[in-house]
């Protein structure tokens, strides 16, 4: 199988983050990138598919603090090849994103092999303009499914069977005939450790393409106004002490509301 | 008259959902400041029975077509965007769940229409509305508005009150065609949620684990707690994505809802995903490392501290108090 992942630097929101000085943008002192969760879903389903069926798993990424080690640590755990693409000065917005990554893939495959499957994260927590899989999903005019917690291959690689996430557990089946693109919500299995050692030895025997992103003009039509942290409606009442004084207060509390 | 505002019903299993009513109630409100019509648009097989319990909506385009049962996204922007087409819509909103999510933006790219995601807010000054949308994981908000009158705005589900898109009326309802090709993306079945060991949905009490558990092994405490509290362990999605509790156990977005008398939220920052689901907990207490984490926002009581040293000292005093 073609399998291509699609990786989404973020923000890592660990950290505090800070509307910068222009307040429409984040303060980029202090933030950290690291991959979103649905996009380490993407990639731990892209290696148990290719154990499966065979085939190459290759990652485009867009460069951003951070990618290196991302890819490297994707190598290492069994993905072919890495594609960087360069030249964007800030993060663009997810429209132009899903551009510069179907020019690079039509790049390198034009048309899509019939075996074809792309996966990305469902969403991301910047998808301020739409997610990236619809997005590519029209520009490839290939078919998408949606907060994807399964994937089986039918058919010898010619059909995708998906399960989808609805809510209160409840899920969906759907087919979708290949080459399709795919978000990703969580693989089948958590995404694999891989030892640091590894991580090194990928980084000594492997390499990441790097490329020119195609960037286009951002779509018109949305104007970004104000950014800011959200104003807290109410707050908790802190217990505060050692782990005995708190827990006396916490029983304290339970027995009042006859919880206890 | 402003463009008509267009509501995209969401319905799954013959039922509306609840953000249905919550995007009505949005629309309601918009459209007493700009004078818009609000339509609801239907599209599935079999539906026409809910077009009923859009009366908050002026009027119900129904789009009903055997082909349609549990339409893809595809299907379901296609419709969207033939509606819009023809009753000159100017919003369009759909909603941003696990049901819909992708309709929203496949319509925005396929017409080129700009697309504000996680809505939260709407305002309106001089009849033009600002989209407030939540971002980094309800870290941080930006307001957004449109350049033109045309645009897909996707709603965060729960921000919006439902009873505002109640209505005991009921709106005219206009039958419509699509001219679609067929569907890229198939229906199969569904499949039932696991009935796991427990019931959390049934639980006074509940201790939730959240990623500042950190181990599998971490969670005997967890499980501690509950027993001395007469309780069950749930879970945050990364708890259950590690597979260190089964699908059953996740409250939130695409887990359960859960509404017990206590709730305990150990090492959970309290993402809005997760707060939809525990949301109408009567009492919240939480403890975590970081005195900024969102979840002492919502909560009565909140520790700011290790769970690792303050939840064995909470189990062992409850223990000593019940024997
Ligand atoms: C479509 C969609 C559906 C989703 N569905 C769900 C859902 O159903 N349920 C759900 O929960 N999430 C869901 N999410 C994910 C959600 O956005 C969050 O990522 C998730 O809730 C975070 O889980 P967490 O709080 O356990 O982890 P984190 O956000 O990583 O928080 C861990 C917290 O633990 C604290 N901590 C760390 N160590 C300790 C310690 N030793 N003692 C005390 N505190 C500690 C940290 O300070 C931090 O606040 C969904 C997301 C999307 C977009
Ligand atoms: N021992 C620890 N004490 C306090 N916080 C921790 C600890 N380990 C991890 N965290 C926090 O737990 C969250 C998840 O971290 P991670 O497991 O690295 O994804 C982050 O908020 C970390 O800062």
């Amino acid at each position: 199988m073609n399998i291509v992942v699609l990786l989404k630097m973020v923000p890592d929101t660990v950290e505090e983050l800070n509307v910068g000085a222009d307040g429409r943008s984040l303060d980029a002192e202090f933030l950290r990138y690291k991959l979103g969760d649905p996009d380490e879903h993407a990639i731990e389903q892209a290696l148990l598919l290719k154990e499966k069926h065979g085939g190459t798993v290759t990652l485009v990424a867009l460069d951003a603090p951070e990618v290196d080690d991302v890819l490297f640590t994707a190598l290492a755990k069994g993905a072919d090849r890495a594609i960087k693409l360069t030249g964007a000065e800030s993060p663009p917005g997810t429209p132009v994103l899903a551009q510069a990554v179907a020019a690079c893939v039509r790049g390198v495959w034009n048309p899509l092999p019939a075996d074809t499957l792309i996966l990305c994260g469902s969403y991301a927590i910047d998808d301020l303009e739409g997610e990236l899989a619809p997005w590519l999903a029209t520009a490839f005019e290939i078919p998408l499914a949606m907060v994807v917690a399964g994937v089986q291959i039918e058919d010898g690689g010619r059909k995708a069977v998906v399960t989808r996430e609805f809510f209160g557990g409840l899920r969906g089946e759907f087919e979708l005939d290949l080459p399709a693109i795919l978000g990703i919500q969580s693989a089948e299995k958590p995404p694999r450790y891989v030892p640091i050692a590894k991580v090194r030895a990928a980084m000594k025997s492997a390499r990441i393409d790097s490329q020119a992103a195609e960037l286009p003009e951002p779509p018109a039509g949305l104007e970004l106004g104000r950014m800011a942290k959200p104003e807290a409606a109410g707050h908790a009442q802190m217990l505060e002490g050692d782990p005995d004084k708190v827990a006396d207060q916490i029983i304290e509390v339970l027995a009042q509301q006859s919880l206890i | 008259m402003a463009n008509p505002i267009l509501v995209l019903a969401e319905h799954l299993r013959g039922s509306l959902t609840e953000v249905t009513f919550e995007m009505l109630g949005a629309a309601r409100a918009l459209a007493q400041s700009t004078g818009a019509p609000v339509q609801a648009l239907l599209v599935g097989s079999g539906v026409e029975p809910l077009a009923a319990q859009l009366g908050a909506a002026d009027s119900v385009l129904l789009v009903d077509r055997p082909d349609l049962a549990n339409p893809s996204s595809e299907q379901v922007s296609l419709a969207a965007e033939q509606a819009a087409g023809k009753t000159g819509a100017g919003l369009i909103f759909v909603a941003g769940t696990n049901v819909s999510t992708g309709i929203g933006t496949l319509l925005a790219a396929r017409a080129k229409l700009p697309l504000v995601n996680f809505c939260r807010e709407i305002k309106v000054a001089d009849g033009r509305p600002t989209f407030v949308s939540q971002l980094f994981g309800g870290k941080v908000f930006a307001e957004v508005r449109m350049a033109g009158d045309r645009g897909v705005v996707s709603l965060y589900p729960g921000a919006f009150r439902a009873e505002a898109g109640r209505a005991d009326k009921a709106a005219p309802v206009e039958r419509c065609d699509l001219q679609a090709p067929p569907a890229k993306v198939r229906f199969r079945r569904f499949v039932e949620p696991e009935t796991g060991d427990v019931d959390i949905t049934r639980q006074d009490v509940l201790v939730a684990v959240g990623r500042g558990i950190q181990s599998q092994d971490n969670l005997a405490l967890a499980e501690e707690l509950a027993q001395v509290l007469k309780g069950a362990v749930c879970a945050s999605r990364p708890v259950i994505d590690q597979g260190w509790l089964p699908l059953s156990r996740q409250v939130g977005k695409s887990g359960m809802s859960v509404k017990p008398r206590l709730y305990i939220a150990l090492g959970i920052s309290g993402a809005p995903e997760h707060w939809e689901g525990m949301q109408s907990s009567r009492l919240i207490i939480a403890f975590n490392t970081d005195p900024k984490a969102p979840i002492f926002d919502g909560s009565q009581y909140g520790v700011c501290g290790d769970l690792l040293d303050y939840v064995p000292a909470l189990t062992e005093k409850l223990k000593a108090r019940s024997s």
